[in-house]
């Protein structure tokens, strides 16, 4: 029911022009907003995402501080202009789902209790979603929140893989995403080798699930390398190799 | 925000936890992959097209689908609609409070509905009257009486039992409007999808935690198969990691356990 149309032709080609194991072109910049503690801004093809951190910072309202740690909030928000038909601006149900998987999916990442009685808010602003906004927000989370100081253990990387004409491709795009069979995010910590955000829909079977998810760390290996040199990019300017880098 | 689990636990017990668990076992007596008694009454309610009550453990679920006539999304002009939706009530803890639901229940909510979805467990096609006007649009809405952990899953195999069960009412269209036979038919079910929750606590990870489990829990993961073994929908939650070898190894536990609830659901509801 979900083949409309083909997605894969006999070379191997998606409709973008991709190879099955190619991610989008990804731009990512560090430090874009004055205000902000951490901020970046990111593009995973046609997804265009501002992020911004503020924090440590006091907790308001105040019975939320918590005693030993700080309190990481996440808000995923799509602008009404992001998406073909207009979005109404109130947060939508999945809006609030997606809010705390990210949140679920940066929390390992940080250390928290250094921060104790305090508020971390970070606020992801999709200006144009095509597709994978989840992942890239949270690429760029992570990106921003390494620039607001904030102590981490590893970075988090994100990348979707997934099944689009009976083949496991990477970073699936709104077309995949919208006429595939399945859609897999995956947030890694490249460092740890821990899996911090997965969700999967459509249907897989036991090898293509481990296939998707094989592919997707792939994926994430390359957005990592992507996020360090956005950062050394920012504090070090162009000239340091950041080593490891394909 | 960051809402993490409302039951306590003292560190004694925790510690109690850990030493049961480095030996295999847990607080109640379980072994890791074995689930709590689970009892499913279905037909409770009887002005619902389907219902089901459903108890695991401490956790009590009940579940009523109720189908009417309504218009299809303008981009799904030839399929019929599924709604599920998960209400913790306020009766069902000391800690819930009236309200709209939170993150937690819409999480519930949303995980629970894209199992039976992407497993395609009614063949929506069946449900179009007139194509792009009218529609059956298939309710499943669920209400936790009592939290005692695991709530994806008691709530995930009430909406499957009462879906199973139900019997919707025979339209005809004459005349171009929709006419009301009088009549029941059986709802089209073309799969039981059956959601399997895992805990990480440390190293080792558990089948169906109860709320005590769930407030030491590091992470959890919820994954929906189907019969043919095929993932339909995952979805990892807590603010802790799995390593890739846990993401591995998960996916059969899931199958596996995953046949034995089915089995005894298609058992309770009749459906072969």
């Amino acid at each position: 029911m979900k083949r409309l149309s083909k997605l894969i032709n006999e070379q191997g080609i998606r409709t973008d022009g991709r190879k099955v194991n190619e991610l989008r072109p990804i731009k990512i910049e560090v430090g874009v907003l004055k205000n902000a503690d951490g901020s970046a801004y990111i593009e995973f093809g046609k997804n265009k995402i501002i992020v911004a951190v503020y924090g440590p910072k006091e907790v308001h309202p105040k019975h939320m501080a918590l005693p030993d740690r700080s309190v990481l909030r996440c808000r995923y928000h799509m602008s009404p202009f992001s998406v073909q038909e207009r979005k109404n601006p109130a947060p939508s149900r999945r809006e609030i789902e997606i809010s705390k998987v990210t949140r679920d999916a940066l929390e390992p990442a940080l250390m928290l209790d250094d921060y104790p009685r305090t508020a971390i808010d970070v606020y992801i602003e999709v200006l144009q979603a095509d597709g994978g906004s989840r992942c890239t927000g949270i690429a760029g989370a992570s990106v921003a929140l390494a620039d607001a100081g904030i102590n981490m253990r590893d970075m988090v990387a994100a990348c979707a893989a997934g099944k689009v004409d009976d083949t496991i491709v990477l970073d699936i795009n709104d077309e995949e995403d919208k006429e595939g069979q399945a859609d897999m995010p995956i947030a890694y910590l490249p460092n740890l080798n821990q899996v911090s955000l997965m969700q999967v829909d459509g249907k897989l079977s036991k090898e293509e699930y481990r296939k998707c998810l094989d592919t997707a760390i792939e994926g994430c290996k390359k957005v990592y390398q992507l996020q360090k040199e956005a950062l050394m990019k920012k504090y070090f300017g162009d000239e340091i190799d950041v080593g490891g880098s394909e | 925000m960051s809402k993490k689990s409302n039951v306590i636990v003292e560190h004694l017990r925790r510690a109690q936890m850990n030493d049961l668990l480095a030996a295999g076992k847990r607080l109640d007596g379980r072994g890791v992959t074995e689930s709590r008694p689970m009892k499913i009454e279905t037909d409770v309610i009887k002005k619902a097209n389907g219902s089901a009550l459903v108890t695991l453990g401490n956790t009590q679920v009940i579940a009523g689908v109720k189908v009417q006539v309504d218009k299809p999304f303008p981009e799904l002009p030839d399929k019929g609609l599924l709604i599920c939706s998960a209400e913790v009530l306020p009766l069902a803890s000391a800690y819930a409070e009236p309200g709209p639901p939170d993150e937690d229940a819409i999480e519930l909510a949303r995980v629970v509905d894209r199992g039976i979805r992407e497993s395609e467990m009614i063949d929506l096609k069946k449900l179009v009257l007139i194509p792009g006007e009218k529609v059956l649009a298939v309710f499943a809405d669920v209400s936790v009486l009592n939290v005692g952990g695991n709530l994806f899953d008691a709530t995930s195999y009430a909406v499957v039992s009462a879906l199973l069960t139900s019997k919707i009412p025979k339209m005809e269209v004459k005349d171009g409007k929709i006419v009301d036979t009088g009549k029941l038919m059986e709802t089209p079910i073309d799969a039981v999808p059956i959601s399997v929750t895992m805990a990480r606590i440390g190293d080792t990870i558990l089948v169906d935690p109860t709320s005590e489990e769930e407030a030491c829990m590091d992470a959890r993961v919820t994954m929906t198969t189907d019969a043919e073994g095929r993932v339909c929908a995952v979805q990892k939650g807590g603010t802790g990691t799995f390593s890739v070898e846990q993401i591995n190894h998960v996916v059969a536990t899931a199958i596996s356990k995953g046949e034995e609830i089915r089995a005894k659901i298609k058992s309770v509801t009749g459906s072969g």
